[in-house]
């Protein structure tokens, strides 16, 4: 941190995200509208920890959801209470189903189980680049959905976990998305980060200087596996149900389109791309449901039923079509002019 | 012991279909190096277009089968892929995630979630009994289906113009257009061919495979995703390791599936976790051949200065 204009780069998202979080709770945001802010903000968390590995490494991963999936599932199943577990999710190995955590607890342990599973996962993975490393980042998505949707000993299995305690309120999902974002910004800022950053630009001159590559994307992966998972319990602390299938596909394809479509090269493209898809998704479900006067006046009836599943897909490809760099075409957060000299704007064009 | 024959019979057959679609998917990854995720969607709109037309001939039913696909891969080529040329493969295989979501979307506004029944063939359902075996005629036929379509490529790709110039331009394509061949005359006609090849498989998908018999908007999706981790799996840089790739996961799937038992309550000991058993397969292979397991040669992974 030897600039301001460094700082600037935290502090940019990190004003946004409370921006968010006060909007959403202010009196006149109606409490359907507040759910939706609270998603949006969890999106955020999910959209940077991955940022954390692919927009360091500038290795693609598919396989992220996972360790939202173990971090939710952890999370959802130590919190539901005990007497009713038996009902939701019976099977389980004693451990799991004589014990309740807190919820705080909960997020920790949802970070600890999210953490450990990208370290092993990424042990024989990391050593994979290109096309080779999403495809088996891929198949870890596919064993772990497999597994979660099918094995009852450690969760509901096919069925769906219900009466999770819904915590995530506005100040949580706030503070877990700031949280999120400020270790994101502070391991790029870092020995590690940077190193990791070299190795994205040019391999063969980073591992000339010295630096190890496994060994700084095992780093990468696994902390942004502890951030996925810490994600993940946010999110069903935030939904109040789980299933199998909520961190599966649609989550892996929504979360890796907000990245790219915000710029997959910055932090703040992360955020931005998260917002952004969020917002407009919000915006289409209010006018389908005819809650937006402006669209019920110009189609004389509210939007047909749909349109926002349409709206949103046509939305992120007409992006990727145009701006194929993002939304912020992959730069931090800058307030223009402001105590810029050239070597922190050559810094950041990097 | 014939049931064990039926069984790997079927398999056959479902890596026949797999290996379709990896011919579809590496042709066009070959031409543009893109990974076409939405191509399990152009093969659902072939599906729907077969269902919605289950009353009238079944020739016009499989001609406008061909015509949906082939519009919508080249519009698909011109509105997408086309603008994309130069964005970097990550991007590109997003780009095509979201095309395969916004196709999915559209399907479930326009028909819904509950699947469309297919009728294309009855008559193939029908079992002939060789030397004991009873087998289904269409299992048959995908068989030698994509026996043709792979001997008509191969003549394609060997012994006219177009099809060698497509070979040269997925081997290096720069040096290929310095040589005068036309990039973008190559590549429609790579995506068309593609297009085809995908035609034929939602013909055959709902008549081979049980569960594909009714179209929905996720249909052919399982199919895809399993198709894209063979075709790496195999070797993408070659038509036919990427060929063999799909096969190969095709036949696993089916091998296994008929082999596992149907219960058990620890993962991998029964047929709800053959996904699980498959992708951890597709890890250690691309753990011990990153490059492929039917490529040839070992290439250095890392950049030489």
């Amino acid at each position: 941190m030897r600039r301001v204009t460094d700082l600037v780069q935290l502090l940019g998202p990190v004003v946004v995200l409370v921006l968010v979080g006060i909007v959403g709770g202010m009196s006149f945001v109606d409490p359907d509208l507040a759910i939706e802010f609270r998603g949006a903000l969890v999106s955020v968390a999910i959209v940077v920890a991955l940022y954390v590995f692919v927009g360091n490494s500038g290795v693609i991963s598919f396989g992220h959801v996972s360790f939202v999936a173990v971090g939710a599932f952890a999370a959802g199943v130590m919190t539901i209470p005990v007497e009713l577990k038996p009902t939701i999710t019976p099977g389980l190995f004693p451990l799991l189903g004589e014990h309740s955590l807190g919820s705080a607890a909960s997020l920790v342990l949802a970070a600890a189980v999210g953490g450990v599973y990208a370290l092993l996962v990424g042990i024989p993975l990391m050593r994979l680049s290109g096309l080779s490393a999403g495809i088996a980042t891929f198949a870890v998505l596919g064993v772990t959905y497999n597994i979660l949707n099918n094995w009852t000993k450690i969760g509901p299995g096919p069925l769906t976990l219900t009466t999770v305690p819904e915590t995530t309120d506005l100040v949580q999902a706030t503070a877990g998305a700031v949280a999120v974002v400020t270790i994101a910004f502070l391991y790029q800022r870092s020995r590690l980060g940077r190193k990791l950053r070299a190795a994205r630009e040019d391999p063969a001159a980073a591992r000339a200087a010295g630096i190890d590559i496994h060994r700084q994307r095992l780093w990468a992966f696994a902390i942004s596996g502890a951030l996925s998972g810490f994600a993940g319990g946010l999110f069903v602390h935030h939904a109040g149900t789980l299933q199998a299938r909520d961190v599966y596909l649609d989550l892996t394809f929504l979360t890796l389109a907000m990245l790219v479509v915000g710029g997959v090269g910055s932090l703040w493209g992360a955020v931005v791309g998260a917002l952004a898809v969020s917002a407009l998704d919000s915006f289409l479900l209010d006018a389908e449901s005819g809650e937006i006067g402006l669209i019920n006046d110009l189609l004389g009836k509210p939007l047909w039923g749909g349109s926002r599943l349409v709206g949103v897909a046509a939305f992120m490809a007409i992006v990727l079509v145009l701006l194929p760099q993002g939304l912020t075409r992959g730069r931090e957060f800058r307030i223009p002019g402001l105590g810029r000299s050239r070597r922190a704007a050559q810094e950041s064009a990097v | 012991m014939t049931e064990h024959v039926q069984t790997l019979l079927d398999a056959t057959a479902l890596g026949s279909i797999y290996a379709l679609m990896a011919i579809g998917i590496g042709l066009v990854f070959g031409v543009l190096r893109l990974v076409n995720f939405a191509y399990g969607q152009l093969i659902m709109a072939g599906a729907y277009a077969l269902a919605l037309t289950n009353d009238s001939p079944v020739l016009v039913s499989i001609a406008l089968c061909f015509g949906v696909i082939l519009a919508l891969s080249l519009a698909m080529e011109f509105a997408a892929f086309r603008p994309l040329r130069r964005a970097s493969p990550t991007t590109m295989l997003v780009a095509t995630f979201a095309i395969s979501y916004l196709l999915q979307s559209i399907a479930l506004v326009r028909f819904g979630a509950i699947g469309k029944i297919v009728v294309v063939i009855p008559e193939l359902n029908r079992p002939v009994t060789i030397a004991g075996l009873h087998v289904r005629w269409i299992t048959i036929v995908t068989i030698l289906v994509a026996i043709v379509v792979f001997a008509a490529l191969t003549v394609f790709l060997n012994r006219t113009s177009i099809g060698l110039q497509m070979r040269a331009a997925s081997i290096d394509s720069q040096t290929a257009r310095l040589l005068g061949v036309r990039a973008n005359a190559v590549i429609t006609v790579a995506v068309l061919i593609s297009g085809v090849i995908a035609a034929i498989v939602a013909v055959i998908l709902p008549m081979a495979v049980p569960e594909r018999l009714l179209v929905g908007p996720d249909f052919a999706l399982r199919e895809t995703i399993i198709v894209l981790v063979g075709v790496v799996v195999g070797g993408i840089d070659r038509l036919l390791s990427a060929t063999l790739g799909g096969f190969t996961m095709g036949f696993a799937v089916g091998a296994l599936s008929g082999f596992l038992p149907s219960s058990g309550s620890w993962p991998f000991t029964s047929s709800v976790y053959l996904d699980s058993a498959v992708f951890m397969l597709v890890i250690v292979v691309l753990l011990l051949r990153p490059e492929g397991l039917f490529a040839r040669g070992r290439r250095t992974a890392v950049e030489r200065v």
